[in-house]
């Protein structure tokens, strides 16, 4: 039987297009440092880490082991994970699966990624199929290309429905002082925006951004007797993968995987009516046009019905279910740490301590992580203990 | 005075070269020496998979057939390619304009991802009829096919 778990403390770097104060092993550190002292820990408090990154992109093989020093790791139980878009997502549940094992109390998980030192659509390219995917595809920005013409196509979403993501979540990013691009847009720059592929805009997309990210997962004692902030606990997580290539899919940003790690997260905290129950999500939206697509997939709304929610305000700061309070990854995107800032996030909302962007009384946050071949990660956090 | 924060730049050449297996050997033998697509059948469930591969991952099953696909299909999703990147299968800088597109080739529930001879996106939408165009010198690899052309 697993043992309960919660995230009692977070750090993040300063995010930046690029960092060039830092190196690797010193950007990890940041967040590492950010994250023990919001704990009020010193690295003898903690005994396992979990540290992820997609290694590709910085042609660095071995981070996990420079970073020993910085990451407070010597002669510690020590493991990377890496499994593309969800790393972050994929070490913070490792991190819950050391402890809830019984096997550790307190594990550093850390995701990171300085991509200013490497280039991301290379890096994306080379992460796909050697034999028949790298030689057409266009990184992220070509392949949620296609994905938003046969969603636009499918189910008449439009360019200005997506463009309201972007104003929303660029603008909550005014309120998140972690964010890397903290400025408000309109719909107007996003439609006058420099076209990538085709209906993929400059101001759809999420930018890159040098950055990391560290959580505490700690057990039940720990966390009821030496966490300083509220604790939020691990009320579900699932993760799903689907076929290998493009050309497997029904749909690409139907993102079935999606629909089911959701079906069994949902499962998992006894949640019947998301879009009610849930207080705030964070999720991994790499472009406009995908958030929409999300909030279908997490059943927020009907298939289809993406457009018309974030028209009815539902999702903005205030609304029914906000969604990306820190400005999502369309604000700030260190692909290693993407998907754990989404988990630390939550778990901010659930502390109570996410500032400026708070949902007031949020006791019950849901996080995404995309990645790969349209993989999908979900973890839900609460105040409350699960039964 | 001097710049106090300094890069070391990496431009090193890695070759790799990547075992296509039996079955995708196959695939690109049919391509470079008789202009033919193939789908790999699964005897389970009929799906025919392009690109091949030896086991259908939802039934379990070896997969068994070869079928000939294609050549033409229906443009099921495009897009132009406007931005520039660095392509890393050749180290230069990817050509721009571009259509690329998801293909149901004909004979095949897969949708195929490739090239598109039409870059004005002007002219493209779902729903048309492509056929694949092969490259005269042919080397045994995806790039056999060309790209995909609008069937008039």
């Amino acid at each position: 039987m697993a043992r309960r778990a919660a995230i009692i403390a977070t750090g993040q770097t300063r995010h930046a297009s690029r960092r060039r104060d830092v190196n690797i092993v010193e950007l990890i550190h940041e967040a590492v440092r950010a994250c023990l002292e919001d704990a009020g820990m010193r690295p003898a408090d903690i005994d396992g880490v979990v540290i992820g990154n997609m290694e590709h992109f910085e042609g660095v093989y071995n981070a996990d082991l420079w970073a020993v020093d910085g990451v407070g790791s010597l002669l510690k139980h020590s493991m990377k994970v890496t499994t593309g878009g969800t790393t972050g997502a994929s070490v913070a549940h490792a991190g819950f699966y050391h402890v809830a094992s019984g096997l550790f109390d307190t594990v550093l998980c850390i995701g990171w990624e300085k991509q200013s030192d490497g280039d991301t659509t290379a890096g994306l390219i080379f992460q796909s199929d050697p034999l028949f995917e790298r030689g057409n595809m266009a990184g992220a920005i070509g392949t949620f290309a296609l994905a938003a013409n046969e969603y636009m196509q499918k189910f008449g979403i439009t360019e200005e429905q997506a463009a309201l993501v972007a104003v929303k979540n660029r603008g909550n990013a005014c309120l998140n002082p972690h964010a890397h691009l903290r400025k408000a847009i309109t719909v107007e720059d996003v439609l006058a925006s420099r076209v990538l592929a085709r209906p993929i805009k400059l101001l759809d997309m999420c930018p890159t951004s040098d950055g990391a990210c560290a959580v505490i997962v700690a057990s039940e004692q720990v966390a009821k007797k030496k966490s300083p902030n509220r604790p939020a606990w691990f009320k579900a997580l699932a993760t799903r993968h689907d076929q290998p290539f493009n050309a497997d899919l029904p749909m690409l940003i139907g993102m079935r995987t999606l629909t089911e790690a959701a079906r069994e997260a949902y499962a998992q905290a006894g949640i019947t009516n998301p879009r009610k129950e849930i207080d705030v999500a964070e999720l991994y939206e790499p472009c406009t046009f995908a958030e929409l697509s999300w909030y279908e997939a997490l059943g927020f709304c009907e298939p289809g019905g993406g457009g018309r929610l974030v028209e009815s305000g539902a999702t903005q700061l205030g609304g029914e279910l906000p969604v990306n309070p820190s400005g999502g990854v369309i604000s700030t995107n260190c692909i290693g740490a993407t998907a754990m800032i989404r988990v630390a996030e939550a778990a901010l909302q659930v502390m109570g301590k996410a500032g400026d962007r708070q949902v007031p009384g949020a006791r019950l946050a849901l996080a995404t992580g995309f990645g790969g071949s349209w993989w999908s990660e979900v973890t839900i956090l609460g105040a409350e203990e699960s039964p | 005075m001097t710049e106090r924060l300094l890069d070391v730049t990496v431009n090193t050449r890695y070759p790799y070269r990547y075992s296509c297996g039996t079955i995708a050997s196959e695939f690109f033998a049919a391509l470079r020496d008789e202009k033919k697509i193939l789908g790999r059948k699964c005897p389970a469930c009929g799906r025919v998979y392009i690109p091949p591969r030896p086991v259908c991952g939802p039934c379990w099953s070896p997969t068994t057939e070869w079928v000939e696909i294609g050549p033409q299909g229906v443009l099921e999703c495009f897009t132009v390619v406007t931005f520039t990147f660095l392509d890393p299968m050749t180290g230069r800088t990817r050509p721009v304009p571009y259509g690329y597109g998801m293909i149901r080739l004909d004979g095949s529930q897969a949708r195929f991802q490739h090239f598109l001879e039409e870059s004005d996106p002007g002219k493209l939408r779902v729903g048309l009829r492509v056929e694949a165009v092969f490259a005269p010198e042919r080397k045994g690899s995806l790039s056999d096919i060309q790209h995909f052309r609008i069937v008039e």
